[in-house]
Parts: structure tokens; sequence; C-alpha cells
């Protein structure tokens, strides 16, 4: 199989033709199946042991599904979720919850993962209590350290959620994840609900405990600056599928699947000289409904390069195109790829003759 | 642009307060700046800054607010909006100066057809008739880019994704040939790809028309590639102001210096740790009697926490409220990135 798996390298969690498919019912009594949201359609990755993986793409093209996916939040359709070697998606129960333990999540909002009627320090302590953790003096000084690590005064732990800051609470989702001690922590847009001069510093945090605990981090996010800052690889993702994935460098220094081409060239910059020296490269058209996603590959339908007859009838399946460096497009050749500009009026279109951009 | 005499609408000290059981929550305070016909002016800062009660103020919203209290002077082409009786308001609001919302899922009213929500204004503001308006409607969309407009004109809002919402709301600002058009977050709800259709358009059709857009926004990337000039806003305040490529190149507040070092930037190489700004927004019941930005500035003097200091010309076209900007001058070849 081709895929974005290597046999070297040190993996800590491998997604093989992982399919999330929501289905679409009708009636009230006998319901029936009338159609799919295909949240997540294929995708095969992975996670190496203490990198950071960044997860981009626009809303709705199923990084949060895949996220949830992988810590069995969301039972798959179909494919493997090995963590370990071990594939997640066929325990159920004790052994599940003993292999969650590993395995943490950090969430999008700060406001609504906290339970507000709980205290900070019974919301630190529950996971503890959960996987049956340490004794009830054990566990309390655990939630203290917990909180001094996250740079949460210890005292405050017999106070609630809403007397802290979006920030504050942002770190005691994270003392949270880090209670059970995990390996591996999926951060699913934990900055995006936070004030700008806030995210630096959880995002200088979350690096710190990466260092400090050896911690792997799936980080799901839209900000694509942000993204490259903290990932050591980069997958972007489009309507439910990975069309590029590539070392962080490289994936921002040289792109070659046109949707990434177009997604890095229309990232503001905060800067208006480079923003005049640029020109983003505008891509027509929504991004169409996984309900019924487009034939073939999904972007034809936006992609300036797309070709009649190859690009709307085959699926491009994610191939190694350079070594470690992974895309999904029928226009990438052994030599080259569809360099996409800035046409007449912005909209994208193809390079002639192949000059880099 | 920005000439002498040539001022579309100027804010005198506009202060704006909100009765809360905390206490009096002081919004705005103090907020003046002039815009020029037709300039692109970048109003920026984080949640709470007041930016946004800003913008409601100018097109006369927060006057509907029961605890609300406003003074100070918003001339709209000579013309105090605040001390206009509400008739003459109503007539400028939607014709004159136009508003464009964050968020196009809620603000457009989802019981009613595109065609309802289109001509509205057309037919209140300018008189046309039904017709008419329709006619010019279906133009109008088809300006902003939605495809066989005339076809879409029955549907209603839940039939049209995000990006499509937001660029029937961006037609109804439009529709009426407004002088003045504010954009409270216009594309923070909206996905990398749309942003950039959004933004183009919005410049594009500022210029068509002749518009001032006052583009209200957190981020700082939004408005380096699209306003001439900046207004950065900081608990009720505005910290500095000035020329955007001055301004991003060479800030004169603490406060931007943090900002913009806070954010990672594609085009510069990647930093390990990303500069902080320390602690968290002040509570804007209960401000420091200096600087509201002392607790959290690297500059911070005993001056600072004692006194606040008010927003004073530093440069050509630039102003900022600091007691330490000779300082961030004198450093500028030295420290600030360019």
């Amino acid at each position: 199989m081709n895929s974005a798996t290597t046999t070297g390298g040190d993996t800590l969690v491998r997604i093989e033709d992982l399919r999330v498919h929501f289905p679409i019912t009708s009636g009230v009594v006998f319901q029936r199946k009338v159609g799919a949201v295909y949240a997540v359609d294929g995708l095969t990755f992975d996670v190496r042991r203490g990198e950071t993986l960044g997860l981009v793409g626009e809303s709705g093209c199923g990084k949060s599904t895949t996220g949830r996916a992988i810590l069995q939040l969301i039972r798959p359709t179909a494919g493997r979720v090995l963590y370990e070697g071990g594939d997640l998606a066929n325990l159920k129960g004790r052994r599940l919850r003993e292999q969650r333990k590993r395995m943490q999540m950090i969430f999008q909002d700060p406001y609504a993962s906290l339970n507000s009627r709980m205290t900070i320090g019974d919301i630190i302590g529950e996971p503890l209590l959960v996987h049956k953790m340490g004794t009830k003096s054990g566990r309390k000084a655990k939630v203290r350290e917990l909180l001094e690590t996250v740079g949460i005064n210890p005292n405050t732990l017999n106070r609630y959620p809403h007397e802290f800051s979006g920030g504050q609470r942002q770190r005691i989702g994270i003392a949270r994840a880090l209670a059970v001690e995990p390996n591996f922590i999926v951060c699913d847009e934990p900055i995006s609900a936070l004030d700008v001069s806030i995210r630096a510093q959880i995002i200088n945090l979350l690096r710190q405990l990466q260092r400090e605990f050896g911690l792997t981090y799936l980080f799901i996010a839209h900000d694509l600056s942000v993204v490259r800052h903290i990932s050591d690889r980069v997958a972007v993702m489009y309507l439910g599928r990975v069309v590029e994935l590539a070392e962080n460098a490289v994936l921002y220094e040289a792109p070659m699947h046109p949707y990434t081409q177009a997604l890095l060239s229309a990232v503001p910059i905060p800067d208006p000289e480079a923003e005049e020296r640029r020109r983003p490269v505008v891509l027509t058209g929504d991004v169409p409904s996984p309900v019924e996603p487009p034939s073939g590959c999904h972007f034809h339908t936006r992609c300036p390069a797309a070709q009649e007859g190859l690009c709307d009838v085959d699926d491009p399946p994610l191939l190694e195109v350079r070594p470690n460096h992974w895309a999904a497009c029928h226009l990438i050749t052994g030599s080259d790829y569809p360099h996409i500009r800035a046409g007449e009026d912005d909209l994208a279109v193809v390079a002639e003759g192949g000059e880099s951009t | 642009m920005g000439a002498v005499g040539n001022t579309l609408l100027r804010l005198t000290d506009l202060t704006v307060d909100f009765a809360s059981q905390e206490g009096t929550v002081h919004a705005v305070d103090r907020v003046t700046f002039e815009v020029a016909p037709g300039e692109l002016v970048g109003l920026v800062g984080e949640s709470g800054c007041g930016k946004s009660v800003t913008a409601s103020a100018i097109i006369g919203l927060t006057g509907m607010v029961p605890n609300a209290t406003v003074s100070g002077s918003i001339e709209f082409i000579g013309r105090d909006l605040l001390t206009m009786a509400e008739s003459d308001v109503r007539a400028i609001r939607g014709r004159d100066i136009s508003m464009i919302f964050q968020d196009p899922v809620t603000s457009l009213n989802p019981v009613l057809n595109i065609e309802r929500l289109m001509t509205e204004g057309l037919e209140l503001h300018l008189g046309l008739s039904h017709a008419d308006a329709v006619t010019r409607s279906i133009e109008l969309l088809g300006e902003v880019g939605i495809p066989k407009a005339a076809n879409r004109i029955k549907d209603y809002p839940h039939q049209f994704s995000g990006g499509m919402r937001q660029r029937v709301m961006i037609a109804i600002a439009i529709s009426c040939n407004p002088k003045l058009l504010l954009a409270d977050e216009p594309t923070t709800a909206l996905d990398v790809t749309i942003q950039a259709q959004i933004l183009r358009l919005l410049k594009k059709l500022a210029r068509e028309h002749e518009a001032a857009v006052i583009v209200i926004t957190h981020d700082l990337g939004v408005v380096a590639g699209m306003c001439q000039r900046i207004l950065v806003m900081y608990a009720g305040r505005i910290v500095e102001s000035g020329p955007a490529k001055p301004l991003f190149a060479h800030p004169h507040h603490p406060y931007t210096v943090g900002l913009l070092k806070s954010v990672p930037r594609l085009n510069e190489p990647r930093a390990e740790t990303l500069q902080t700004i320390a602690g968290l927004p002040p509570d804007l019941a209960n401000l420091p009697p200096g600087c509201a930005f002392a607790p959290r500035c690297y500059l911070a003097t005993d001056e600072c926490w004692a006194t606040g200091p008010e927003l004073a010309v530093t440069d050509q076209g630039r102003r900022s409220a600091c007691f330490h900007s000779d300082q961030l001058r004198e450093d500028e070849s030295a420290e600030v990135p360019a």
C-alpha cells in the first residue's frame, strides 16, 4: 500500500485508511439511511514519537473528526488506529480505558470544556479518579503539582472555572490532560478561542511541556502561521483527505499540491511591506459539501490545474513524491508539479513553463 | 488622504460607559480620530478593548442599550450624530453609514429571503420601486460575486454557505452607496481561502464606490494588506495610531510591539519561543489609575503607574499614548524587526 506510513523512524500512532461517515437518516420510526457525511474519507499517516504533527485545513475538512476518531471518542466507520502497534478501533470497555490513559485531548473552547459546577481541583483530579490512580492525598498533591506546572497558583484549586480568564482556563484544560501522564495529546484548536496576546503564552507552554515530558502532539489548527511555528511535520487536509504531508520547512517553502500552494498564499502576514509584495492566489468557489464530495480528486472543482478526464475521474492516492514528502495529486510527476500563481484579478492560474512561483 | 478640511468622520472624546453590577464599565474612553473620504482604516485590538463598541456608537446602536452612557461627539460630514434627532440618524444609518457584521450566520434574518433583505434598504433610502430594487439587487449580488444571482434572489440565508452569506451582507451594506462602511471582524468567521476572496472584494468595492472603510479586527494580518492607517486600541483607549507601514515596521507603543511580536509570521524564520505579553487584559470596571497597560508593560516606570499618558504626536501622522515612546523610537533601528 502506498501510504504516508514509513517503516523507519519511531512511530507512536499509525492511522490506516481511517474513515468516519456520519449517516443521514430519514423517517421517524423506521429510520432509513439516505446518505452520509463523508467527514473523514480514507486517511493514512503516522505520528512519530516525540514530534508535533500539525493537521491543518479549512472548516469542515474533517480535521477535528480525525482527532476524535483517533482517540475513539467517535468510532471510526472503517480503518485502523494503531497505538504502539495495537489497534484501538477494536478495543472496548476496560481495555480501551486502559489505553486512553496514554492519550489525552485539549479542547478548543475553554469555556465549554470545563464543567462549571466542579472546582478546578476536582476537574484536574477527575482523570486520576477515573483511572484509579493514587490515594486521595496523593491525588491532591498531584493536582497542586499540575497547577504549578501550567502556571496557575495551586492555592486556587477550590475555585470554579468562571473565576478564571480564558487563557487560565485553557491552562486548566492542559493540566487535566497531563494528569494521567499521557504520551500522546491531541490538541484541537487549543488557541483559537483565546486573545492574541494570550495565544503566545499557551503556545510557549505547550512547547515547554513537550520538552519536559517528552510528549507527542497532534496539533489541529486552521491558523497556518501558528502550525508552522509549533510543528515538526504538517499534514494538509481537504474534504476528508490528506492532500499533502511533509516536513515543516519543506511544506512551507516548497508546497507541491495546488491546494497547499493556494492556502499558504492566502494567509495574511502582519507586515504591510510584505503584503504589498505578495499576490495572494484567490481560489474560486466554496469548499464543496462532504455529503456529496466531488468525484475523483476532491479538489478538482476549485483547482486551476485540474485536467478533465483525469482529475474528475480518478481519485489520486497519497504518494511519497519526494523522500518524506507525500502528496495526493495526479499532476505531480517525478520532476515537476503544477506551480500555482495569481493571474488576472488574482485568480489562481497555473504558471507557464513550470517556473517556480 | 487625511487632508485638513477633508474629513468624513471625526470622533472627539467619544466615551461609552456601561452601568453594571460590578460598577461602571469604561468600554470606550475619550476616543478621538478622523477618517477621510475613501480612506481605509484598521481599528485593531483584542476582545474587550472597545473596538466594536466604538463602531456601534458610530452607527448609533449604543444609544439603544439602556445602561449605556455616551458622551463626546461623532461628527459625520460636519453634523454630530449624537445630538441629532433619531429620525435624522435613521436616514443616515444604512444609507451613508452601513455596517458589515462578524457573523453572517446570525446577522441575516433567517425568515426573510434575500430579495426582502436586499430591497428593504433600497426602497427605504433610495426610494426605488420594488421592481427597480430587485433589478438593482441582482446587479449588486453579481458585483459581490454570487453566481446566477437572478435565480438565487428568492433563496433564504440558510441556503447559502458562510462565505456567500458574507457576500450577501456586503451587497446589502454597499447597496445605498455608503460613504462609510464599518466592517466588524468581516472575515473572522470565514476560512483562509474565503477570507482572501472577501478582503479582495471589500478593497475593490471601497475603491469603486469611493467609500471609506473602518475594518475592525483582532487580526493584524487582515489590516496589514488592506488598510492605509491603523488605530490600536487597548482597554477602551486608542494607544497608537499612524500610517500602516511605519506603524508595523516601528511601533511607538509597547502594546503594539508586544502584539506584533507575539504572532508567528510566515515570512520570518521560526523562533524557538514566541515573545509574549505578560499578564491579562485589565478589568474595565476597575482600571488602574495610571496607564492601563502598565501592569503588563516592559517599559513601565513609576510615572506610568501614577498617571495615564495622553495620545501625543510622535512622528509625521503618528501618535502614541506612552511616556516611553521616545525610547522605542531610539530603539527603532536596533531592536524591532523590520
